[in-house]
């Protein structure tokens, strides 16, 4: 915050008025209250409030984040769905075989190896960057140009092939287990097409405990985000907090800790909130304790 | 001509090292109107020829040879035969109503989309149907109920629903695979008096699969008799119960327990490993016997049990009474049996004098100590080593990580640290000759046996202390009727050599008949009567014992 020519007596006051002389207990209190407001003080690199940067910032990583979790949960059940069915097909070993590499390759790799293809040799997708963004009031979104949908697909694509990995074996497993149980024989002994075994009474089952991983994976993809988003210069708070680390900017990095927190703690109740509606298990008996 | 013809039929499993052959040859012919029971034991095939006909044999069984051909269609000439016959000609019930039914659809979604598939109904229409076909099946409210969950029901009004499930579209060839086993008595007789009422009002063609003979002989005109994939024996059903041609017939037939008489021991049909016929009690010579004194040996007084449904709060609202101030003595060597349906709480009791659970009121006095009241635990162990258990699943009742030795050891090392190992083998050896185990099976793990042998198991691990009161729940029950009869057989024996007390827990009625000297009656957690067994089969003088006593399957029925 200072530069090379400030005084002894000038940093001595700027440390005052930050209030680093007062005892570590005292610190943290006052940042506990005034976390609890909602205001994390002022940013040491860039000078202005940490609440105002976040807020900027986070709807490049919402969107990012949201698209990469659809682009995850669709094609990762779709596939799930297709490996669980098709268990000896040479697709499905593809698709399997392929999918580890997703796991095995560290985020950044790929995301280089996709910029190096689509954007350096075959020129078709931007390499860095949101593109034009329109702003709606607080919001900033790149979903209404189309170079920002464009500048979206490298970097949410990246970002959500460890979490499809994961949803494809999950509900790949899931199946194949369903597709034993005695209400699918009896099903099938019934008569009721293939199609709707598959999707009416099997799939339906197997996404409840998709939910919970997929729930608990979107936290987890705003974590992985600071990667992608460094390798794609996504302007996310995944970017800032790694320009924040590299600054010791503490205000930064601590509200951005908070609000991760936030966000899973949220997630995870609105996944068991979920639940309620999904499995007529629970909702039925908690109906009957509350009549 | 013959409604269903199945002709030489076989089948396969193809396992990595060896072909098990599920069937082989297999000819029955079956006609509309009657009801044709398939009897055997666990792996004798009839369970793979019910599922042949409707074409869900599980992997990697395939039909190798024969055919069958309902009213004409041969079914696997084309595969796409079986497709227009399922659920349109061919219903299936099967055994477990817990879990043939979807969790997480309503029963009407389920009965309209089968319902739909087969006939060209609006949505209203099939509504309409599946309603009076609930009401056939003897659903009240069937109005209010179509739109229930599957878990919402009863383990009877479940098979009820998969019962109008499998008729909703009219078939006319009905196959039931063990369609009672799940249920209660009194639910299975429902059940089965709805089988034969529908057979005669839709002149269905139906074909029992099961293991029990008093359900056959009750219930079905012809009877087929399997045996590790061969067709025994085929004809009327009071012919071949009455007068069996075949050996193993006859066999099946006798290790039956009568339920209108007590015999001394059951019928052996063949032993399942080659011991000496008398058995040979090693464990005498260290079993310090304790004389048989008159006396009450446990005093159940004023015995309740109540399960909270709620952990923070107690609620009266949400509790369930388990048991329901429940008093008996159970005298010194004497076997007194506890009955009663699911639900009444005799796993309960057994589950507080083992002391497992702690009563929420009411006292039980083992050797005229108050066990209950022990806080130490110390204290307790004295106890411990004085009551056994034998459990009713003598799969998930073994650790599988262990050697046979290893368990049976614990127990005894549990009690006596000092036991050197010399000993402790030898012990081990004894224990395991008593219960006509090899001594090569110490070695071996528990998933090398079968169920009848690794209840041998935990039978020598409760005499491992040398208790004074042995509680079995149910010991018998996930057994065949063969091993049961072994079973049974080594537990007087056993009973009779080393003074044993026993508390015999079972749901099964001639088999308490066989086993128990007096006998407790339980309902709903309250206590019915207490009698002597032959005082209660003859004379019982409460409603509901004379209730169960006339719903129990009689093989005996048959000779009337």
């Amino acid at each position: 915050m200072v530069g090379e020519e400030t005084s002894d007596e000038e940093r001595a006051e700027l440390r005052e008025t930050l209030g680093l002389t007062d005892p570590i207990h005292i610190q943290f209190s006052r940042f506990v209250v005034n976390a609890s407001k909602g205001e994390f003080g002022i940013s040491y690199q860039l000078r202005r409030p940490v609440s105002e940067l976040i807020s900027e910032r986070l709807p490049a990583t919402i969107e990012l984040v949201l698209v990469s979790a659809l682009i995850a949960l669709v094609s990762g059940t779709l596939l799930g769905v297709y490996t669980g069915i098709n268990r000896k097909g040479f697709l499905s070993d593809a698709i399997l075989a392929i999918s580890l590499l997703g796991v095995s390759l560290p985020t950044f790799v790929i995301g280089i190896l996709f910029i190096y293809l689509f954007a350096v040799i075959l020129g078709v997708l931007p390499s860095f960057g949101r593109g034009e963004v329109v702003s709606l009031g607080y919001w900033s979104t790149g979903f209404l140009t189309l170079s920002g949908l464009k500048a979206i697909i490298l970097p949410s694509v990246t970002l959500s092939l460890f979490q499809m990995t994961y949803i494809i074996r999950l509900v790949r497993a899931e199946m194949m287990e369903i597709l034993q149980t005695d209400y699918i024989k009896f099903a099938r002994a019934r008569g009721i097409s293939e199609k709707s075994i598959h999707y009416k009474h099997a799939l339906k089952n197997g996404l409840i405990p998709v939910i919970t991983i997929a729930g608990i994976n979107i936290g987890t993809l705003i974590a992985f985000s600071i990667i992608t988003e460094t390798v794609f210069q996504w302007p996310g708070m995944g970017f800032l907090f790694i320009q924040a680390v590299q600054f010791v900017d503490i205000p930064i990095m601590s509200a951005y800790l908070v609000f991760i927190a936030f966000v899973f703690v949220m997630i995870n109740f609105i996944v068991d909130i979920l639940y309620y509606f999904i499995d007529p298990r629970i909702r039925v008996k908690a109906e009957a304790v509350s009549g | 001509m013959t409604f269903l013809k199945i002709n030489n039929l076989s089948v396969n499993y193809e396992m990595r090292r060896e072909t098990v052959y599920a069937a082989k040859k297999v000819n029955i012919n079956v006609e509309k109107g009657e009801i044709l029971g398939l009897v055997g034991e666990s792996g004798s095939g009839k369970s793979t020829v019910g599922n042949a006909i409707i074409n869900l044999i599980d992997e990697p069984g395939k039909v190798s040879g024969g055919s069958i051909i309902l009213d004409g269609t041969d079914i696997y000439e084309n595969p796409e035969n079986i497709l227009k016959l399922r659920g349109k000609k061919i219903g299936l019930i099967f055994q477990d109503p817990q879990t043939s039914l979807n969790p997480i659809l309503t029963i009407g979604e389920q009965l309209i989309e089968t319902i739909q598939t087969h006939l060209k109904l609006s949505t209203e229409e099939a509504k309409n149907k599946a309603i009076n076909l609930l009401k056939e099946v003897g659903i009240k409210d069937a109005e209010t109920r179509f739109d229930n969950y599957p878990h919402q029901f009863s383990g009877g009004m479940r098979q009820r629903v998969v019962i109008s499930l499998a008729l909703c579209c009219e078939p006319e060839l009905l196959i039931a695979d063990e369609p009672t086993t799940a249920l209660d008595v009194s639910i299975q007789s429902q059940i089965l008096d709805l089988i034969k009422r529908l057979t005669k009002e839709r002149n269905l063609a139906v074909i029992l699969i099961t293991h029990d003979m008093g359900v056959i002989s009750e219930t079905t005109d012809r009877v087929a008799v399997m045996k590790n994939g061969d067709l025994v024996e085929i004809g009327p059903t009071k012919e071949i119960l009455t007068k069996p041609k075949e050996i193993y017939t006859k066999a099946l037939v006798s290790s039956v327990p009568p339920t209108n008489k007590k015999i001394n021991r059951f019928k052996i049909i063949v032993k399942e490993n080659n011991t000496q016929g008398e058995t040979n009690i090693k464990i005498l010579n260290r079993w310090t016997k304790k004389e048989i004194i008159d006396q009450d040996l446990v005093k159940v007084k004023n015995l309740s049990k109540t399960f909270d449904d709620s952990f923070f709060i107690e609620s009266t609202k949400n509790s369930v009474m388990a048991v329901d101030n429940v008093s008996f003595n159970i005298k010194e060597g004497e076997s007194f049996g506890l009955v009663g349906e699911s639900g009444s709480g005799k796993s309960t009791i057994a589950k507080m004098i083992v002391n497992l659970y702690s009563p929420s009121a009411g006292d039980i006095d083992f050797d005229n100590v108050c066990i209950t009241k022990i806080k130490s635990n110390k204290e307790m162990m004295k106890f411990r080593k004085q009551i056994q258990m034998i459990f009713q699943d003598p799969y998930s009742s073994l650790n599988g990580r262990l050697k046979v030795k290893d368990i049976v050891a614990e127990p005894i090392k549990l009690h006596n640290p000092s036991i050197n190992s010399k000993d402790l083998d030898s012990y081990i050896h004894d224990l395991l000759e008593s219960v006509e185990l090899t001594q090569q099976s110490a070695e071996r793990y528990p998933h090398e046996f079968s169920g009848g042998q690794r209840q041998r198991i935990s039978i020598a691990r409760a005499l491992a202390t040398q208790p004074r009161l042995l509680v079995c729940d149910e010991p018998t029950s996930a057994l065949d009727v063969s091993i049961q009869a072994q079973i049974l057989n080594l537990l007087k024996d056993l009973q009779e050599q080393l003074n044993l007390t026993i508390l015999f827990i079972s749901h099964d009625l001639p088999v308490v008949r066989q086993m128990c000297d007096r006998i407790a009656v339980l309902k709903n957690g309250k206590l019915c009567e207490i009698s002597k067994t032959e005082e209660l089969f003859k004379n019982p003088s409460h409603e509901y014992t004379k209730e169960l006593l006339t719903l129990m399957p009689k093989i005996e029925s048959i000779y009337n």
